[in-house]
């Protein structure tokens, strides 16, 4: 049994900090949870203690000597074990074979004693209650059993911290239960517990402690018990919530710009209506997996998708590709800003202007173009002539959002458009996506920070599994009330 | 960041200045390397596959690539032979029918380029695989018409379409100003026109591109049929120089082509490429081969071995300028 403690400990990529002097101590057995927002630093702490990323400064303390991983095997070898949001699993591999990956049991010559990692990983199974043959491939498991078998790959380790970032995220409520069951048992044998989860309700059932994290420092720790969930909610925003938004415009009473019925996307979702008027913001709630981002991919014509009838300002259409959906004024932002949203090695005008080019291009213009965005937009680069991968993630994300606005739609599909991003950032798209409204545009967003749908938007639509569950009026909405449409225990 | 920009600059002038360098050895080891003459030998001579490494670079940059280019020049010289000889044999007039064989070339190749597009985006197949096959077909097809031989141009057909080849205007060989026209042309396409942007956007990241409502299929489609317009703008310069196609035309120019790209400074992950570098690069490959020829310090044999040394350095010092 070890203490661990965080020392002082820096972080920056490039030229950007995220991290500064954070401290703390863990006791230990002691199961805590680690609240803060996307972009807190959170993620990039707990990489420094499994060893995935080198601290910049400051230094990791076990039982009050420092240590230095080089890698994740070096904190696995601490007893350090971290279980990621993305499986870090070899599919093609069986689970006795992920298990022991990079571990592998030998006979004498260096053959592999396979009857023997088998055995072992038979009972690691029965001890993470997944009821299945060491032989299975990882590809034929569930997200859950994935999880397990990530688990039973910490147990193999001897590992007795466990850090669990947003364990419960691709989960259904019963399997979240189970989990739930598995941890309980954990904190008895002992490990001590990290966990990360926007989920207030699981941090207040497993853990014995919360600290708060903002902007990449520590802010504040504080017994579980002691706070209710608003209290822990504004400690991580670090403001009254309604600092964060700017005052509402009342509800457009205008007819619908865009009317959607019975759209469904093959596999994702099912016979969804609605529709927005110029003016309004309409918020799409949903767990992860619940078919937000699939359903609007498919409004745009990146996916296949069929509607009973789409019409935008009272006429029918059919959009078969992004082309035709930007040429109908609608467009769409992806959630994956570095996959799908920005060129990161073009430069900034080039990225502005990618959705709406002339025949032959016009330098001058591209360039009086972005010199416009950066104004209205409030990008902030080193120059313009940056390339876009250069920018602050909240600088890419205003840069996306200029992007997608600049073929001047009617209607603006905004999928997580303050993911990743700090507080101060999220706080200016807030202010953006707001003037859109204002000025006319029906804006759809899509996020799964439920505080922010509620902040932000007119109405808020659930959508559970593909299906649409309920459309609410946001000034009557909580988010217990969302949550509890978007995993149907209402 | 200026400074970043500078050396972005400098890096693109290294082919060139490579090329400058090389040609000041040669004038200083050889006194006939900086004649006219031997300047437009030489230009001459990089023209078939420097054409080719033109309509390459289009495809390269939007992140694909073909393999077939040689083959396929060696299948439309083969296929106009065989037409202008029947057209010449049914009595039509020899200008009319090499018009009719020059701008076949044309057609063949565009048609050919657009079999690879198809199959690359509505097949959805590798395009590394796509013109794998089709170098092995091509240069099949043709041997199989040839019957293992060669495919000859009749003598009066091969008298017109001579000048094509060997005449001149200004005192520059033919073959080099198409060079130059279809260079200047492609660069402003490539730099100045939405669709070179697009070519860009998909072959530095195709989702990215996608999600920007760039019609990703019909862009790169488009970039093969360009690519296989070139080689038949190559092969209808060639045809006149030998008058006949053989199952060792074009052997290897996939290569040279490819080659000449990617010393012109494009990286062959796609994403961003310069068609004057292109052009360089072509240079550069044939002013190895003729400073070989021309002194005696290293065999002529190792030609393409010194070429491969030259393309293993281009990518040494790419890869140092990368972070």
């Amino acid at each position: 049994m070890q203490t661990l403690a965080f020392h002082a400990i820096d972080k920056s990529f490039g030229p950007v900090p995220v991290l500064h002097k954070v401290s703390f101590e863990l006791a230990a057995g002691s199961a805590v949870g680690l609240l803060g927002e996307n972009g807190a630093g959170k993620s990039t702490l707990m990489k420094i203690l499994a060893g995935y990323e080198v601290p910049s400064g400051g230094e990791l303390r076990l039982d009050g000597a420092a240590v230095r991983f080089a890698g994740p095997r070096a904190a696995e070898a601490a007893g350090i074990a971290m279980i990621h949001q993305e499986f870090a699993l070899a599919e093609a591999l069986t689970i006795a074979q992920n298990i022991y990956l990079g571990h592998e049991l030998k006979r004498r010559g260096g053959w592999l004693d396979d009857d023997a990692m088998r055995a072992a990983t038979a009972q690691l199974l029965q001890q993470v209650g997944l009821a299945c043959s060491p032989d299975l491939p990882v590809r034929a498991l569930s997200l859950a059993e994935k999880q397990r078998v990530e688990i039973a790959k910490a147990l193999q380790r001897r590992a007795h911290v466990l850090v669990m970032d947003e364990p419960t995220a691709t989960l259904t409520p019963t399997e979240a239960e189970k989990l739930f069951e598995l941890i309980a048992q954990l904190k008895a044998d002992g490990v001590t517990l990290i966990y990360i989860s926007h989920k207030l309700e699981e941090i207040e059932r497993l853990t014995d402690e919360i600290i708060v994290m903002r902007d990449g420092r520590f802010v504040n720790r504080a017994p579980t018990a002691s706070l209710s969930r608003a209290q822990m909610a504004s400690l991580m925003v670090g403001r009254e919530l309604s600092d964060l938004f700017p005052p509402k415009t009342p509800r457009p009473s205008a007819e619908s710009l865009l009317r959607v019925q019975r759209l469904s996307v093959p596999g994702w979702a099912e016979d969804v209506s609605f529709n927005v008027a110029p003016g309004e913001i309409l918020g799409f709630a949903g767990l992860v997996g619940a078919g937000r981002t699939e359903l609007f991919e498919g409004l745009v014509g990146l996916r296949e998708s069929r509607a009973e009838r789409i019409e935008i300002a009272g006429h029918a259409v059919n959009i078969k590709s992004p082309r035709e959906a930007a040429n109908l004024g609608l467009t769409y932002l992806s959630e994956d800003r570095k996959g799908k949203g920005l060129h990161l090695d073009f430069g900034l005008a080039q990225n502005l202007t990618l959705m709406m080019l002339p025949r032959w291009l016009r330098p001058a213009e591209e360039e009086a173009a972005l010199a416009r965005a950066v104004e209205d937009f409030g990008i902030r680069a080193a120059s313009l002539g940056a390339r876009a991968g250069s920018l602050s993630g909240g600088n890419q994300q205003k840069l996306a959002l200029a992007k997608v606005l600049h073929p001047a739609p009617r209607i603006v599909v905004l999928d997580e458009p303050t993911r990743g991003v700090d507080v101060g950032a999220k706080r200016e798209l807030y202010g953006l996506i707001q003037r859109l409204a204002a000025q006319g545009l029906a804006v759809i967003v899509v996020s799964s920070e439920l505080m922010e749908l509620i902040g932000l938007c007119h109405r808020i639509a659930v959508l559970r599994a593909g299906r649409l569950q309920t459309v609410v009026e946001a000034d009557s909405a909580t988010e217990e009330l969302l949550i509890a449409h978007a995993t149907g225990t209402n | 960041m200026p400074l970043e920009q500078i050396s972005r600059r400098l890096r693109g002038l290294g082919p060139a200045v490579g090329l400058v360098a090389l040609c000041l050895l040669a004038t200083f080891l050889n006194s006939d390397f900086a004649t006219v003459d031997n300047a437009l030998n030489v230009l001459t001579r990089s023209t078939f596959t420097g054409i080719i490494a033109v309509g390459m670079c289009f495809v390269i940059v939007g992140g694909g690539i073909d393999l077939s280019v040689g083959s396929m020049a060696a299948l439309i010289a083969g296929c106009v032979i065989l037409l202008m000889n029947s057209l010449g044999a049914h009595g039509v007039a020899p200008g009319l029918a090499v018009a009719a064989g020059a701008s076949g070339a044309v057609l063949i190749g565009s048609l050919l380029g657009f079999a690879h597009g198809w199959l690359i985006t509505r097949g959805r197949i590798e395009p590394f695989i796509v013109t794998l096959g089709t170098l092995g077909i091509f240069r099949a097809v043709l041997t199989w018409l040839a019957d293992g031989g060669a495919i000859t141009l009749d003598n009066d057909l091969a008298d017109a379409y001579a000048p094509v080849y060997y005449g001149a205007l200004l005192g520059v060989p033919i073959p080099i100003w198409v060079f130059a026209a279809v260079a200047l042309a492609a660069g402003a396409v490539l730099q100045r026109t939405a669709y070179g942007r697009h070519v860009q956007a998909i072959g530095s990241n195709e989702q990215v591109a996608r999600y920007a409502a760039v019609d990703v299929d019909a862009v790169k489609l488009c970039s093969y049929v360009v690519l296989g317009a070139m080689v038949g703008v190559a092969t209808l310069l060639y045809v006149p120089r030998l008058g006949s196609a053989s199952p060792t035309t074009g052997l290897l120019w996939e290569l040279e082509a490819i080659a000449a790209v990617i010393i012109g400074g494009t990286a062959l992950k796609g994403g961003s490429g310069s068609i004057a570098g292109t052009v360089v690069g072509a240079l550069l490959l044939s002013v190895i081969g003729n400073v070989l020829n021309l002194t005696s310090f290293i065999s002529i044999h190792l030609n393409a071995a010194v070429q491969g040394a030259v393309i293993i350095a281009v990518a040494f010092m790419q890869r140092k300028n990368k972070r």
